[in-house]
């Protein structure tokens, strides 16, 4: 026995000296899996700043580039025919904060800082949107904001399987393609076509994550499904076992739909057999291989890859994948334009244009908007930061949230005011901790702050919940999400005097009177001023108290645990 | 030292203490009765529990992957065996491991089901199909059995229905359902409820709310949707909720400190053992599902000292736990379930490890209308272990689907009945069939 047990020690040490030299390989192999390709050509990248208008004009498009003026002109003419034929009077325009704080939620998760909030006042009030709206569009926030959403969006919210999938090198690379304004079909084309180790192609990562425990390669199904959802629209899913019988799932021409069958989904999965795990080379090509015995049949056939609809656009051979690509990426590939466009939508508004951001049926016909929006998108290179825009620039985007009339469920729906969108969790989080702050909380910040908003975002999130992919459902407010923000450690922390850090504490120490102190609360952390019943209401508070500081932190506690601060609006 | 003699099933009873409970009242007055004994003396004075009592159901989950072998299906001596021993049990003819020697005194209240075969080998995965009873789909997420159970409860309660006690990564969850049927995340019941106590004195609280719904709130409102609360925000009741919440009589519930000694003592002196204490608790109080969590599981190395460590947490909560509930007449409306997401390889690894194994695992269950004492389904002895042909090593496999089909029916539910999903997609609240020989035909 004592031989035994020597033997097993002494096998398993080679075991971990086997596994350090393996992994010393793996590290120093990096970068050579790499496989040649192609150069992409691309127009050139679209500058944000020739997107914005630059003049002093009262005129919110003024300075826009003409194409792009009347792309938002012919977006707002088209809402104003839909709300006439609706027989629905549209409210206002909403005001620069608010507009502000719109885009603040959208593109870098939390609402404004302080410093933001005065930079932007030194500056003439009609170009304050604009201005804004160019600073987020080229802040690493944004960059990394969106490469989390995009992440979750393209490969889930969990971990994914240990050692072959790398969540935070595929979060990078996403943000770096946002950073140099990728176009959109360059992306997506990586995507598709990835070969190479997880580590240093991290687009491979959208193929490994679908790696299952004992198995070596990539999963057809799981990535037919999520391709069919995330670049089409399309939730064909139900595809996978049997025929459609519910009228649920429409494809093949645009002229001459049909249901969907069995085959369309076995036939999309089988261009992902193309994609092999190759050992210490990553995935590599392949040919498609791919046997599936259909509901009824006795027995396997060969699944053959194709595409579910518009198969004109697809080369007719080729490496499986990069076919596949080009024809999602296809400019006559409108669904592919639409589901892309749509995304972008409900990330900037908060909620889809129709019932559901990734359940586009292809027998449903596009609303005039979203045709615009999808021609603009295509005719002009995929460009994300144009089709982001020409959306926040429309009146859609910067109608005001009430209105002088009777607002009901009608004009919620059809974009008559502002939507009422909840805050997904890391956004209240993100914003509670971004209230605290005077300064602008980014990746110039210092590393004590940076780390407090990492382990506070953590912690917030694990007691709140987070929502994880289920990126625009419309969940209630539970009971332990009000607790969290009622007595949690997150908002105390926040709200708490403390010199050095919060803003409660700055706006006490360097605010003129009790008038600036409530206003300047009221910036921190709803992005607006008081009206004047809270400002008379507040005031009075802090004058009625012997204990200031304590005052203070009841108003930043009172205006987090808010309904104001936790929706967009 | 555990006493082979003891047969705890004839412990001083639940019926026995509440008889002396009624003749004592007749000296000190019914009024010392507390809402629950007096429930349960109406109850005995019918001579059964209420049929129409809503039946609720207690999880514990072994997070990390049990090994069958060293917990409720051992093969000691067999090449595969491992280390571990066999012992006999209070069900006639059940033996499980030399590792749970307390559980071996409950058995007589339980079943196990020893085929489960599931279709995920990675913990994530597993985790959901085992909680939801559905592999993981990229289009939704399906709700676990605690979420689908408050579902069909739509009474006003002071405490949340679903209740999640050491939530680690994988709490019930809404799913499809919505995000109001989450479980509601405690930790070790040695302290407070986590956000249930106010930051600052009563006074200045109440001014808080206060001015936060008179004043900040009454703002907001207006110009905006008429019926902005109670369409969309509920930013009020839910408020409400939490204020009824944190001054409810019901949290005294989470309290275990609040029990006996002797009481804490036997369910362990360890967070896990609190929470199953907790659970009973909840259970009482009108709580319907609670999870409690355990993990220390994933033995990939030294199987048989992680196993060992993990079972010695988990044989006294165990056992307390049916114990408890069978004294107090609630294991007759009370489901009892003890799982992890996988079993581990019969086949020991060269570190003295077992990996993750979803081909044949153990599931004990209890109570609420399940047959006591009794087995269903078998692993081999001396497996041949053909990677191609899995399941010919295991008698009567059974899915998770059809475990989840008999937790439901066992607990009221339709399994089949279709849900629409929010995308408008009909789908059955099981996928498996009830597993007919596991149901006590006394209480169907």
């Amino acid at each position: 026995m004592p031989t035994i047990r020597h033997t097993s020690a002494v096998a398993l040490r080679w075991m971990w000296l086997t596994a350090v030299l393996f992994l010393a390989a793996l590290y120093l192999l990096s970068g050579l899996t790499v496989p040649p390709s192609p150069v992409a050509t691309e127009p050139k990248n679209v500058s944000p700043a020739s997107l914005m208008p630059s003049a002093s004009s009262p005129d919110p498009l003024a300075g826009l580039p003409a194409d792009l003026r009347d792309v938002v002109l012919r977006l707002n003419q088209a809402r104003a025919t839909r709300l006439a034929d609706l027989d629905l009077e549209s409210a206002g325009v909403a005001d620069w904060t608010t507009i502000c704080r719109r885009l603040s939620l959208s593109l870098v998760g939390t609402g404004m800082s302080m410093q933001e909030i005065r930079q932007l006042q030194s500056l003439p009030e009609s170009e304050r949107t604009a201005r804004h709206l160019r600073n987020l569009l080229s802040s690493t926030r944004h960059h990394d904001y969106w490469a989390e959403r995009y992440t979750r969006f393209l490969v889930g919210a969990e971990e994914g399987p240990f050692l072959v999938f790398r969540r935070r090198r595929f979060r990078h690379w996403l943000a770096d393609q946002f950073a140099s304004n990728r176009r959109y079909d360059g992306i997506v084309r990586d995507l598709i076509t990835a070969e190479g180790l997880w580590t240093d192609r991290p687009e491979v990562n959208f193929y490994t994550v679908t790696y299952d425990s004992g198995d070596d390669g990539p999963d057809p199904i799981r990535l037919a499904a999520r391709t069919s959802r995330v670049f089409l629209g399309l939730r064909i899913d139900c595809l996978q076992c049997h025929d459609d019988f519910l009228g649920n799932v429409s494809l093949g021409d645009a002229d001459d739909l049909r249901f969907g069958t069995q085959q369309d989904f076995h036939q999309l999965a089988a261009f992902f057999t193309a994609a092999r795990s190759n050992g210490l080379q990553g995935v590599r090509n392949g040919p498609v291989d791919y046997q599936y015995k259909y509901l009824d049949s006795e027995q396997e056939e060969s699944v053959p890859a194709a595409v579910p609809f518009g198969e004109a656009w697809m080369p007719e051979s080729g490496n499986p994948r990069r076919r596949l690509a080009t024809w999602l990426t296809s400019p006559e590939n409108r669904q592919a334009a639409r589901s892309a466009v749509s995304h972008v939508w409900a990330l900037l508004i908060g909620r889809a244009r129709g019932e559901s951001v990734d359940n586009l049926p292809l027998d449903e016909p596009m609303d005039a908007e979203t045709k615009i929006l999808v021609d603009d998108f295509i005719a002009n290179g995929f460009d994300l930061r144009r089709l982001i825009a020409a959306i926040v620039m429309s009146d859609e985007f910067r109608v005001d949230s009430r209105a002088g009339f009777h607002v009901t469920a009608r004009h919620d729906a059809a974009g008559a005011v502002f939507p009422l969108v909840r805050l997904r969790p890391e956004q209240i989080a993100g914003s509670v901790i971004q209230s605290s702050r005077v300064h602008t909380i980014d990746r110039d910040s210092s590393f004590l702050v940076q780390l407090q908003k990492f382990g506070g975002t953590n912690d917030f999130l694990k007691r709140y919940g987070d929502r994880g992919e289920d990126e625009f459902a419309a969940d209630a407010t539970t009971i332990s999400q009000r607790l969290v923000m009622l007595n949690g450690k997150l908002v105390d922390e926040s709200v708490d005097y403390n010199p050095v850090l919060n803003a409660s504490a700055h706006v006490l120490m360097f605010s003129g009177d009790d008038d600036e102190i409530v206003r300047n609360a009221y910036w921190c952390v709803l992005n607006r001023p008081p009206d004047q019943e809270e400002s008379d209401h507040f005031v009075a508070r802090l004058d009625a108290t012997d204990y200031r500081r304590g005052a203070i932190e009841d108003l930043f506690w009172t205006l987090l645990n808010s309904s104001e601060f936790a929706w967009n609006h | 030292m555990f006493n082979r003699f003891c047969r705890p099933e004839l412990h001083c009873h639940r019926r026995t203490l509440l008889g002396a409970g009624l003749l004592g009242a007749g000296f000190s007055g019914a009024s010392m009765l507390t809402p629950i004994a007096r429930a349960l003396a109406a109850a005995e004075a019918s001579g059964r529990i209420d049929p129409s009592r809503p039946r609720s159901v207690i999880l514990l989950w072994m997070e990390g992957g049990p090994s069958q072998l060293e917990t409720f299906d051992p093969h000691p001596g067999t090449s595969y065996g491992g280390d571990v021993g066999a012992i006999k049990t209070t069900a006639k003819g059940i033996q499980i491991s030399d590792l749970l020697p307390q559980t071996a005194t409950q058995m007589h209240l339980a079943s196990l089901v020893r085929s489960v075969v599931g279709n995920e080998g990675e913990h994530h995965r597993a985790i959901y199909q085992v909680k939801t009873g559905y592999r993981p789909d990229p289009t939704l997420t399906h709700p676990s059995i605690g979420a689908i159970l408050c579902e069909h409860d739509s009474q006003a309660f002071d405490l949340p229905r679903h209740v999640c006690i050491l939530p680690g990564n994988s709490p019930g969850r809404g799913g499809y359902l919505g995000g109001k049927f989450d479980a509601f995340k405690v930790n070790d019941p040695a302290g407070p409820v986590t956000d249930v106590q106010r930051r600052v004195d009563p006074e200045r609280y109440d001014a808080r709310i206060g001015d936060l719904m008179d004043v900040v709130e009454k703002n907001f409102a207006r110009g905006r949707l008429a019926d902005l609360e109670t369409a969309r925000t509920l930013h009020r009741g839910s408020t409400d909720a939490a204020l009824q919440m944190m001054s409810s009589e019901q949290l005294t519930a989470f309290d275990v400190t609040q029990e006996s000694a002797s009481e804490l003592e036997a369910f362990g002196d360890t967070p896990f053992g609190r929470g199953c204490l907790a659970a009973t608790r909840l259970i009482e109080t009108g709580v319907r599902c609670v999870e409690v969590n355990l993990g220390g599981w994933d033995s990939h190395v030294t199987n048989h000292t992680l196993q060992s460590s993990a079972c010695e947490t988990l044989d006294p909560a165990l056992a307390s736990l049916l114990r408890r509930l069978e004294q107090r007449d609630l294991l007759s409306t009370t489901l009892v379930v003890c799982a992890g997401e996988f079993g581990r390889t019969p086949r020991i690894n060269p570190a003295e490890g077992r990996d993750h194994w979803p081909h044949g695992f153990s599931v004990l269950m209890a109570g609420a209308g399940i047959r006591r004492g009794f087995v269903y389904g078998a692993t081999a002895s001396e497996p041949k272990l053909d990677p191609a042909h899995p399941k010919r090593d295991i008698s009567d496999p059974v899915t998770v689907g059809d475990l989840h089909a008999t937790i439901l029916h066992v607990l009221g539910i339709d399994p089949a009945e279709e849900l629409i999903t929010p995308i408008g997609r009909p789908l059955a609240r099981s996928e498996g069939q009830p597993i007919k020989p596991l149901l006590d035909s006394k209480v169907g």
